[in-house]
């Protein structure tokens, strides 16, 4: 069990908006990026000395370049409705985590050095100067925002703090002040091709490895093949799927929907990894090379689809980036989306009637279903608005009998993140991760208490593991959150191939490890 | 009075040329600023007329308010509505003859006003009275508010207490389109109405009024859900492809 250095928050039936407590959280801060790494990405190592110019620069420069930024920089009116809907404020009281309150600090140097208003009459519209203590106010708070959106989806003028958060730790990168956690992970991409710096060979072993485990499972040869050339299909999945808990039962489950689909698949070495920590840090660039990555190995592996697996905001970029960053795609099978998530894949088997399914394997389990921010508010699955809600719970209710939604209030397009996203999740946030995780497992609690649900299902490495880390601060069980794809691989009744025959021998025995 | 009435011609030129020109300067920026990647707030429309849809529901309705605060959407939602009204009634003053459905919006351009100032005192209130809401105000935010009561309350004063000379108003105000210029009476109640108006139009441009415009420039509305099908790339964003 986890010990804390900070009061966790007690579980309440519903989510209480707390009293403004300002300065709350101003001790939490990241650690900061070595310069080796800062340079991999193209970024100072530390701290130019002309930094507050260079930064109003790029800041000019942003404004330039997003219309997102420009607008949002303007519109506000302060008029309080996103004020009550961040996690983090929800979690902590601290009021520069009131959405409104994290855009402020950027407003204010943008009315400060690009309004009228502010430049002739600072103290009136709320201008300040870009002091050293702006700055840090500035890595402190916007490390405390996971661009979850959720703030977008009630704002009048769907003002996205996101953007802002993304634009401004650009702005801190370009002065030389980086994140260590994502600037250290795109440092790995570029140099080995994963967040997590597996090695092509790690990885053969590894899948090599889980052949023969599921084959020892279910006595049937499930293939998990890697830089297959002239596969159909391209299998892009976050790293942590290849052997972290729950992630790995989920790639497991993949390959189990592959194998029943008949389709040829791989997965490349080359871009052996989902995420794209690009986006968090809020360049275009940096996203941008990583994404190349994923076109490179799909033109060598001379692949016809590209399908992803379970990642929130890598499903963001692909869905809504990934066209625009490394299309077009035209050299792909056009009868399909570029890309597609695993979900749609296995939704569209299931509708096809393809996969059949023993529901009793997940007897033991009442259902609950996490919806990803980055999945929720930022991209969709399937043709119409608001699949990406809908075709993971068909998926769920086909492998599951006991499934049950939490509070309206807290699902669908009004989740609640993890309290790990936007590349928040490393260990020195922790007390950041912990409260900002309450609304979520509030709503958790009610369901666990009311209906009797024991797992949460959900389709993001990110929240996964966040929710592994934080669910024992609150008194519940790490492997209460299990991967989407782990119900359906437990689920799913196996074909078994030409070559499982020849093997049958062993095959009894194999069926159940435990009975020895 | 002679004075008088030239100070309010320069003052309603003036007014009316820094609102226009800053308007513009301000739309033909929100237009040449390029939106590189694909950020609608899903679920969203896929297509071009289902965002245009989801944009009239928040103008006309501010449903994602609606979504986010009752209270502020209710007291908002009066104080545009209001407005709305009180300045279609205000056309009359600008036109001749009056066309026949600004005559039809007549009577309730005063209902208009009084939803406008019950609306701006609601949403007031809850700058003093909701922690977070006091938190983000500044002293900006309070005399937007103020300008506005203050221009409501001058109205209705004009139209329940102490009437003025609409005639002489109108002539007035139909003057300036050829620089014919007529007496303005002399009410002083007049005179802090119009200054005050004159006042709202220069601060529109410079300040948060810029939510109007801005609305409509939105990329988490504005945009259309449809990135797999068709490629979407901005000029800058292209540049980089021929590296
Ligand atoms: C396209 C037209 C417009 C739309 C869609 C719009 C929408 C909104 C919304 C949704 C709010 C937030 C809720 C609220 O506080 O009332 C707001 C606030 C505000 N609007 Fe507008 N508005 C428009 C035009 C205008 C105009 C023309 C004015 C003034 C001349 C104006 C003045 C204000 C003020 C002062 C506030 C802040 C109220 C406060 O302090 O809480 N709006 N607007
Ligand atoms: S994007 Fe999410 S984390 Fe960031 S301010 Fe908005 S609600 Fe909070
Ligand atoms: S909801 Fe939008 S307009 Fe209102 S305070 Fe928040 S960011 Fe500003």
């Amino acid at each position: 069990m986890a010990k804390a250095t900070f009061v966790v928050p007690e579980l309440t039936q519903y989510t209480e908006v707390p009293a403004v407590t300002p300065g709350a959280m101003a001790h939490s801060l990241p650690f900061v990026a070595k310069p080796e790494f800062q340079g991999a990405l193209g970024f100072p190592g530390e701290l130019v000395d002309d930094w507050q110019a260079k930064a109003i620069d790029k800041m000019g420069d942003l404004l330039g370049k997003y219309r997102s930024l420009r607008v949002y920089m303007d519109a506000c009116v302060k008029c309080g409705a996103c004020t009550d809907k961040c996690h983090y404020f929800l979690g902590t009281g601290d009021p520069k985590n009131m959405p409104v309150g994290r855009q402020d600090l950027m407003r204010k140097v943008y009315r400060r050095y690009f309004t009228l208003a502010g430049r002739f009459f600072p103290t009136l519209v709320g201008a300040e100067d870009f002091t050293k203590e702006v700055l840090d106010d500035w890595y402190s708070y916007f490390h405390q925002c996971s661009q979850c959106r959720r703030c977008s989806v009630f704002c009048p003028y769907g003002i996205d703090t996101a953007e802002i958060s993304m634009a401004a730790r650009e702005i801190m990168d370009s002065i030389g002040v980086g994140q260590k956690y994502c600037n250290e992970i795109i440092a790995k991409v570029y140099k080995i091709g994963n967040n997590l710096g597996l090695p092509g060979p790690a990885l053969v072993d590894t899948l090599e490895g889980l052949e023969e485990d599921v084959f020892d499972d279910t006595g049937v040869k499930v293939r998990f093949p890697i830089d297959e050339e002239g596969a159909e299909i391209l299998l892009v999945t976050p790293s942590a799927d290849f052997f972290a808990e729950p992630h790995v039962d989920g790639l497991i489950g993949y390959a189990k929907v592959f194998h029943e689909a008949g389709v040829s698949w791989t997965m490349s070495s080359h871009a052996s990894e989902a995420a794209n920590f690009g986006m968090f840090i809020g360049s275009y660039e940096n996203m941008r090379r990583v994404s190349q990555r994923i076109r490179e190995a799909a033109i060598k592996l001379k692949v016809k689809r590209i399908v992803f697996g379970e990642c929130g905001h890598a499903w963001r970029v692909a869905y809504s980036f990934l066209n625009t960053l490394a299309g077009p795609w035209d050299f792909l099978d056009p009868r399909y989306p570029v890309p597609q998530h695993i979900c749609e894949f296995t939704h569209d088997l299931i509708q096809r009637g393809k996969l059949t399914f023993d529901k009793s394997e997940n007897v033991d389990k009442v259902l609950t279903y996490h919806d990803s921010c980055n999945v929720a508010r930022a991209s969709r699955m399937g043709d119409v608005p608001g699949g990406q809600f809908d075709i993971p719970r068909d998926i769920i209710r086909a492998v599951c009998n006991h499934f049950y939604d939490m509070d309206e209030d807290t699902i669908r397009d009004r989740t609640f993140c993890c309290g790990g996203g936007g590349g928040l999740l490393t260990d020195d946030l922790m007390e950041l991760r912990v409260k900002g995780a309450k609304p979520r497992l509030d709503a958790l609690n009610n369901v666990m208490q009311e209906k009797g649900v024991t797992h949460m299902a959900a389709i993001c490495a990110i929240c996964k593991t966040q929710f592994s880390k934080v669910l024992p601060y609150y008194g519940m069980e790490m492997d209460q959150i299990i991967s989407l794809h782990q119900l359906v691989g437990d689920a799913i009744v196996l074909t078994p191939g030409p070559d499982d025959d020849a093997e049958d021998d062993d095959r009894d025995d194999a069926d159940d490890p435990n009975e020895e | 009075m002679a004075f008088l009435t030239n100070f309010y011609v320069f003052l309603f030129y003036f007014a009316a040329l820094v609102l226009v020109t800053g308007l513009v300067f301000k739309i033909a920026q929100y237009t040449m600023t390029p939106a590189p990647l694909k950020i609608p707030t899903t679920p969203a429309p896929t297509t071009t007329r289902g965002v245009v849809l989801r944009m009239t529901r928040e103008v006309v309705l501010f449903e994602s308010l609606f979504r986010g605060n009752k209270w502020t959407w209710i007291f908002g939602w009066m104080f545009h509505f209001g407005l709305l009204l009180v300045t279609l009634r205000h056309l009359r003053y600008f036109m001749e003859p009056v066309w026949f459905p600004i005559q039809l919006v007549q009577p309730f351009g005063i209902y208009g006003g009084m939803a406008m100032i019950v609306g701006l005192g609601g949403l007031w209130a809850r700058r003093f009275l909701v922690d977070r809401v006091r938190y983000i105000s500044s002293p900006s935010d309070h005399l937007i508010l103020a300008l506005l009561v203050l221009i409501g309350c001058t109205g209705l004063l004009m139209k329940f207490v102490f009437h003025t000379d609409v005639v002489e108003i109108k002539a007035f105000f139909l003057g300036l389109y050829t620089y014919e210029i007529q007496p303005l009476p002399a009410d002083p109640l007049l005179l802090l109405h119009l200054f005050l108006v004159a006042l709202l139009m220069i601060v529109f441009p410079y300040s948060k009024l810029l939510h109007a415009p801005g609305l409509f420039f939105s990329p988490t509305r504005n945009q259309a859900d449809n990135p797999r099908e068709v490629r979407h790339i901005a000029p800058w964003a292209k540049q980089l492809e021929q590296k």
